[in-house]
């Protein structure tokens, strides 16, 4: 069960957050890079920036830059509030725990159990913000202004204590910010593959292998290689599919699999598709059969388990 | 050499227009919200998802074509999100949040409230023993923007002005009653997020706000304006110092996890109170709207004494009320 997962992501270096849906099945979303989020934010704080901007100059134009006159800059105080504070919060509970910037990284929060992302969650996971952005820029633009009368190494440590707090996704695995701990939330990513044409199916196998001398591959020919060699092979095949590949690559790996498993014919050039494509449905059947009998081959190098 | 089939390309075949149906309402419900859906989509959605997780966990078991393993991983992830992760109607949210949640919550964290509460007493009367004894301490307690021009500096009429003022010129009141309408927001804002970090300098916050609010009561208080001022402060300072306690007990609730963590771990502690609490920092993010209006609307047309004070005890007389009232246990009836 487990070994289709593996192989599917075999770096390894993603972590993933699992979640059991209420039918019994194990989902894993990816946690979402800290590089992601990062773009995200700051995607959203220009947005928010550029938006307050106009309308301090909106105002400002409309009132010839009095600032001590006019009901205007009341209305103009509250709406860069609700702006600054309302805009995440908006945003996340609209649309689907993305906001402009998140949806543009392919990121979004979820609720870590899986669950319905509540209004309240979201309330608070932004609120956090004043703690782990507004505080920290203070402490490193104007430290006076928050803690006027500190000595010096009060004010470094208080510091240094607030940018700890910002760098919490850093250390630990869920990639947790402190928002993130406090409203029991995940930021993950939910990437978008297209369903492309099956490699095994009728069409891309029959196109290439009528062209095909007969490839009659035995048992002991297909049985050296694993899973993951037959989705590497899978990554080049849709590659030709697409008119990408390029032939010195399609050669060698034909030559090398040619070698390994002992073929005896030449394969020409205008047959290495017709070859590796039926290789493909060779090896993918022998693969699923054995599946369907409980045995597994995760790669050549291991033994079917 | 016979046809090549494989019984994972059969068994994609047979269900790849289900999968197909349920990614376009999935796109669909990511874009425009299950809103969009019609009634036949609404119901076709949950059974297309249990339909597109059955067939992940026999193509797991089955097919090792990567691209449909991919897809099928993400399909359902989306569509899980679609159908669980999705909260109910805004108007039913909105009307729970008012008619349960949000008293029940604020009868649950009472205790929370009330030490918050103690905090901020002690510092307004420190403040106001402390700058009746010596003016100047007002300078001490009371940041230069916050105050304005308002200060023992300043002229018993021009303080009362400040109470009163609604003339034309006032515009320059107006925007200044908003800024400090948003700073106190932040501030409740802040003694919240404070609670992350354990929770005392959620009470530093607080008492140096009551030293404030003691500073201001003092000045007034040596013109002899106390009762104007406080008539001046309470029809949106109740509302809005309530929001600050509000996020204050959520913020020492989420300290107290923290520091005394129970039975669970002390991240699962914080993650569940963070969201109980979640719900009076959301009440209070309304409340200070709310302040906000009076401040700016009531407070700059209304100026009889009586008139606030009427405000004043309705608002007071309705967060007595609301607490107590709303959201009991239906059982009894």
């Amino acid at each position: 069960m487990t070994v289709a997962v593996d192989v599917l992501r075999p770096a390894g270096k993603e972590r993933v957050h699992e979640v059991v849906t209420p039918e019994g099945v194990r989902l894993q979303f990816a946690i979402a890079r800290v590089g992601d989020r990062i773009g995200a934010f700051l995607i959203d704080a220009v947005i928010i920036i550029v938006s307050s901007i106009l309308i301090v100059v909106a105002a400002g134009a409309a009132t010839g830059f009095d600032e001590t006159g006019g009901w205007l800059w009341a209305f103009v105080y509250v709406a860069l509030f609700l702006l600054q504070t309302g805009y995440f919060i908006w945003f996340e509970s609209r649309g689907h725990g993305t906001t402009p910037g998140k949806r543009r990284m392919g990121i979004r929060i979820m609720e870590a159990e899986g669950g319905a992302l509540t209004v309240e969650a979201i309330t608070v996971r932004n609120v956090m913000r004043i703690l782990e952005v507004h505080l920290p820029l203070i402490a490193i633009l104007a430290p006076e202004a928050f803690w006027e009368s500190a000595p010096e190494w009060a004010r470094l440590l208080a510091s240094v204590w607030l940018l700890a707090i910002s760098a919490l996704p850093l250390f630990n695995r869920n990639r947790l910010r402190a928002g993130d701990i406090v409203a029991g939330t995940v930021v993950v990513t939910t990437p978008r593959t297209n369903l492309e044409d099956d490699m095994g199916g009728d069409a891309p196998i029959r196109r290439r292998a009528q062209r095909a001398p007969a490839h009659g591959f035995t048992d002991e020919q297909l049985d050296i290689y694993g899973a993951y060699e037959l989705q590497v092979l899978e990554g080049v095949l849709r590659r030709l599919d697409r008119g990408q590949a390029d032939p010195p690559l399609l050669q060698a790996v034909a030559d090398r699999i040619a070698a390994k498993i002992g073929w005896k014919r030449k394969i020409g050039r205008r047959d290495v598709g017709a070859f590796l494509s039926a290789f493909y449905g060779a090896l993918r059947a022998r693969l699923e059969q054995r599946m369907l009998l409980g045995k597994r081959k995760q790669d050549k190098h291991t033994p079917e388990s | 050499m016979a046809e090549v089939r494989l019984r994972s390309y059969e068994f994609r075949s047979e269900r790849e227009a289900a999968w197909q149906r349920l990614e376009s309402l999935v796109d669909r419900v990511e874009k425009k919200g299950l809103r969009c859906l019609g009634e036949e989509e609404l119901l076709a959605l949950p059974q297309l998802y249990r339909h597109a997780l059955s067939s992940l966990s026999v193509a797991r078991a089955i097919s090792l074509d990567r691209n449909l393993l991919l897809y099928l991983e993400g399909l359902t992830q989306r569509a899980y999100l679609a159908v669980y992760g999705v909260r109910r109607h805004l108007r039913e949210t909105i009307a729970a949040f008012f008619l349960t949640s949000f008293p029940q919550a604020l009868r649950r964290y009472g205790r929370h409230i009330a030490v918050a509460t103690f905090a901020l007493l002690v510092g307004t009367i420190a403040g106001f023993v402390l700058t009746t004894q010596d003016q100047d301490r007002f300078y001490a307690f009371v940041p230069g923007d916050y105050a304005g021009d308002r200060g023992p500096l300043a002229s018993t009429a021009s303080l009362r002005e400040a109470l009163y003022d609604t003339d034309h010129e006032s515009g320059g009141l107006a925007a200044f009653a908003s800024y400090l309408f948003t700073h106190n927001a932040r501030v409740g804002m802040m003694c919240f997020a404070l609670g992350f970090i354990v929770g005392i300098p959620v009470f530093l916050l607080l008492t140096t706000t009551g030293l404030l609010l003691g500073a201001f009561w003092a000045l007034y208080a040596s013109r002899g304006l106390s009762m104007e001022f406080w008539a001046w402060l309470s029809p949106h300072g109740v509302t809005e110092l309530l929001a600050v306690l509000l996020c204050s007990a959520a913020g020492l609730a989420i300290a107290q996890s923290l520091v005394f963590p129970g039975r669970q771990t002390r991240l699962r502690n914080l993650a569940r109170r963070g969201r109980d609490a979640g719900v009076l920092v959301l009440g209070a993010v309304l409340m200070f709207l709310v302040a906000g209006l009076i401040e700016g609307i009531f407070r700059q047309t209304v100026t009889s004494i009586p008139a606030r004070w009427a405000l004043a005890a309705s608002t007071a007389a309705f967060w007595i009320w609301y607490p107590l009232v709303l959201g009991r246990d239906r059982k009894a009836s």
